[in-house]
């Protein structure tokens, strides 16, 4: 399905299509790009982006963004997924970026954004902690001020690779005898701080890709205060509402149906009962997707209008990764046996996977896929902002 | 339905759960799956010293002829604990076969190795090919004189790296998808021509591909009936594995309702959100209706009764599925703990997994339930 473009657009299209085709790094075209990357290789389109102008679609011209139209931005957005490219890293570029250009002041503009851009700074985000989950403003890691710093201790958790960090934005309560969302300030901290620790959390994947983040009595300068001091809340659900929008995953989710597609034409004989089972399976996935694409692209439209789709971005994350969850459950279900096995992390040649080649990720991503429905504010979370905020209940 | 446990079942349901409490605990275990090997030696030892390993057996054949309700009662509990040791490989799968389809000299010549502990056994059916189908099989068998010779490959062989003696199909005539024509063979895991590739199974098992190339063996049981002696094997697999599904079940429905009472966001314990409370009555269900399913299957495994082929898949697709949902939501409230290697939730997630996967999975055994109707 495609917006019904102009020919300016539909030239961009083109031109999006064609550079990717001709720039993306064969050396990022691993099996699980997600795990199998060194922070070198992972930020090698990144660059490649960067001097091209197209690192940063939603930033504002004037500190670094291409200036795209809203439907620009969607095809840009549509074109690199579905050509399977490894989006730059979101925490950086969508998340503390945006936060930085619209409530930091100059010096901090000058100092963050051009690194942010050129992808010499790596940023994770301190947000969640043991203790909360879902539920953010319960945020427990305390900053003190002394003279000219805060004086920072507490504990983040699913911090997602922090291990490859140079910074970490982070909510933390600057006033304790406030309200739970009132005394919250948003703090950039140096990871090479003395009294920062990370520790890794394996997930069932066997893959690390988030950790505790451990901050004992760490010096931050006040001047890395971004913003006014307890209003870190705000901010925080200004960077909360990027990261819901492209939730949908139309793309990657179209990809892994092509994919999935092969892998049960080769596995399971066209006179096995079970091979249209699965035709009917993936066929009411394709379907989902193309409801979620069309109700994508109606609220997309309506962006470039000026109407803002609220609260029911929501359903986009909900859809999005039910139905990307579905089809790595049926991508593990269609290589049968071999989805018993799994590779050992990190991803070595050394270590034997039996079967074809196209299975060797299939039991990882079905396991990995499982924190979609947890992450970036859990399903059940999600239905109720629709539940409140939409339908008024 | 409900069983009537004797005296000597709750007596070997006791020492199992005792020895496993004292013995294997997740830390444990966790050591044993980090370890070269990826198994206890020394917990199998325990195992065959407690007559674990004879339970199940014929008396005649030196066990103690708990049959299938003995294995239900073990296996339960070693869902419970997410046990690694090739229980089933050994005992229900190759122990089984042997029982019902050897010599008498190769009844004692095998059984005894496998109820004192001393030989571990695994099942070699599986192929590139062969999906779920028994009678899938290129692996060929050439007669030579009294003996076998085997070449082929099979793939996904669950415990093989651990095992002593291989059972596998293999084709002693027709095409490769010719029902009639496969055998099964007893293979010395390390005679001349057998290649091992090794690998790590999402459960925290090892298993292997295995190369025969011009492999000696020794026919068990008629030439030619091997597949619907492995169709008898899967009915007590999956009685085995169902009882392991239900243990686990079982257990991540007390850890997440532990885990909801405990656990506050927004101000109060998630246990007491509506949409969860219902969550958690679905999970109760899926575990009354599996654990009635799975002992009726057993109860008709011990009787043998007639329409045991198919009640054995409806059950693995009824449990497979309550399992998934289990597991699914068990993860799903358990937050960001739940994706962690650290807490064994999600191992028991993944057993569970491991278990749908073998023998079929749940949407397969579905379809053989309505086509075994079908038929009748």
């Amino acid at each position: 399905m495609e917006l019904n473009l102009s020919s300016e657009d539909a030239a961009f299209r083109d031109e999006v299509r064609t550079f990717i085709a001709e720039n993306y790094p064969q050396e990022m075209r691993v099996p699980n790009p997600e795990t199998d990357l060194t922070k070198e290789q992972s930020l090698l389109w990144h660059r490649i982006l960067y001097k091209k102008g197209w690192i940063a679609p939603l930033w504002p011209e004037e500190y670094g963004g291409p200036g795209w139209s809203i439907t620009q931005r969607f095809i840009f957005e549509q074109e690199t997924s579905r050509a399977g490219t490894l989006p730059p890293l979101a925490f950086s570029v969508t998340m503390v970026g945006p936060v930085i250009y619209t409530f930091g002041n100059e010096a901090q503009k000058k100092k963050f954004l051009p690194r942010i851009l050129s992808g010499e700074d790596w940023w994770c985000q301190g947000y969640s902690e043991p203790g909360s989950g879902s539920d953010l403003a319960t945020v427990r890691t305390k900053a003190v001020r002394e003279g000219d710093h805060y004086i920072v201790n507490g504990h983040k958790t699913w911090t997602t690779l922090a291990q490859h960090a140079d910074w970490i934005f982070c909510l933390v309560r600057t006033d304790p005898s406030a309200k739970p969302q009132s005394g919250i300030s948003f703090l950039l901290i140096n990871m090479r701080s003395p009294g920062v620790t990370v520790r890794p959390i394996i997930t069932i994947d066997g893959s690390h890709e988030v950790n505790d983040v451990f901050l004992e009595d760490v010096r931050v300068p006040v001047e890395n205060l971004v913003g006014e001091e307890n209003k870190g809340w705000t901010y925080a659900k200004f960077l909360l509402g990027n990261e819901r929008t492209s939730m949908a995953g139309i793309g990657r989710s179209t990809r892994y149906i092509g994919k999935l597609k092969q892998i049960v034409k080769a596995e399971i004989p066209a006179d096995d009962p079970a091979h249209l089972e699965f035709l009917r399976d993936i066929a009411r996935i394709e379907l989902d997707v193309l409801a979620l694409e069309a109700t994508e692209l109606r609220v997309v439209a309506q962006m470039a209008r000026g109407i803002d789709p609220g609260p029911a971005a929501s359903l986009f994350k909900i859809r999005g990764t039910e139905i990307f969850q579905s089809i790595t459950e049926l991508t593990h279900r269609a290589i049968g046996n071999y989805g018993l096995a799994i590779r050992e992390h990190p991803a070595s040649a050394n270590h034997f996977m039996p079967g074809p080649d196209y299975g060797h990720t299939a039991s990882e991503k079905y396991l990995n896929a499982r924190k979609l429905s947890i992450y970036g504010g859990s399903n059940e979370i999600q239905r109720n902002i629709i539940a409140k905020a939409v339908l008024g209940l | 339905m409900d069983i009537q446990f004797t005296e000597e079942q709750d007596m070997l349901r006791s020492i199992v759960q005792r020895l496993l409490r004292d013995q294997y605990d997740f830390d444990t275990r966790r050591k044993i799956v980090a370890s070269e090997q990826g198994f206890s030696r020394k917990q199998w030892e325990a195992f065959a010293e407690l007559g674990l390993l004879a339970a199940p057996f014929s008396e005649d054949a030196g066990g103690f002829g708990g049959g299938s309700l003995s294995t239900m009662i073990i296996l339960q509990e070693f869902g419970r604990h997410l046990v690694v040791e090739p229980f089933v490989e050994t005992v229900v799968l190759a122990g089984g076969l042997i029982e019902q389809a050897g010599t008498s000299e190769q009844k004692q010549g095998f059984i005894p190795g496998i109820i004192d502990g001393s030989k571990i056994w695994a099942l070699a059916w599986t192929e590139k090919a062969s999906r779920f189908d028994f009678a899938n099989v290129a692996t060929r068998a050439r007669r030579e004189g009294s003996d076998y010779v085997l070449s082929g490959q099979k793939t996904m062989v669950i415990a093989a790296p651990w095992a002593d003696h291989l059972v596998v199909s293999a084709r002693t005539s027709g095409d490769d998808r010719d029902g009639g024509g496969v055998s099964l063979f007893v293979v010395d895991r390390r005679a001349v021509g057998v290649d091992l590739r090794s690998f790590k199974t999402i459960d925290g098992r090892q298993a292997a591909e295995v190369d025969l190339r011009e492999v000696h063996a020794q026919l068990l049981g008629r030439e030619g009936e091997g597949v619907a002696a492995l169709e008898a094997c899967r009915e007590r697999a999956i009685g085995a594995l169902c009882a392991e599904a239900v243990g686990a079940i079982g257990e991540l429905n007390s850890a997440t309702l532990e885990y909801s009472k405990t656990r506050k966001q927004f101000g109060a314990t998630i246990g007491s959100f509506q949409v969860l409370q219902h969550r958690m009555v679905d999970m109760f269900i899926a575990h009354q209706e599996a654990l009635s399913l799975m002992q009726h299957l057993n109860l008709s495994l011990a009787a043998g009764d007639a329409g045991l082929p198919r009640l054995a898949s409806g059950a693995k697709s009824k449990i497979g599925y309550a399992g998934k949902f289990v597991a699914d939501q068990a993860v799903q409230l358990h937050g960001g703990m739940g994706m962690t290697d650290e807490l064994n939730v999600g191992h028991y997630f993944k057993r569970i997994s491991s278990i749908n996967i073998q023998f079929g999975d749940p949407a397969f055994h579905l379809l053989r339930y309505a086509q075994l109707d079908a038929a009748a």
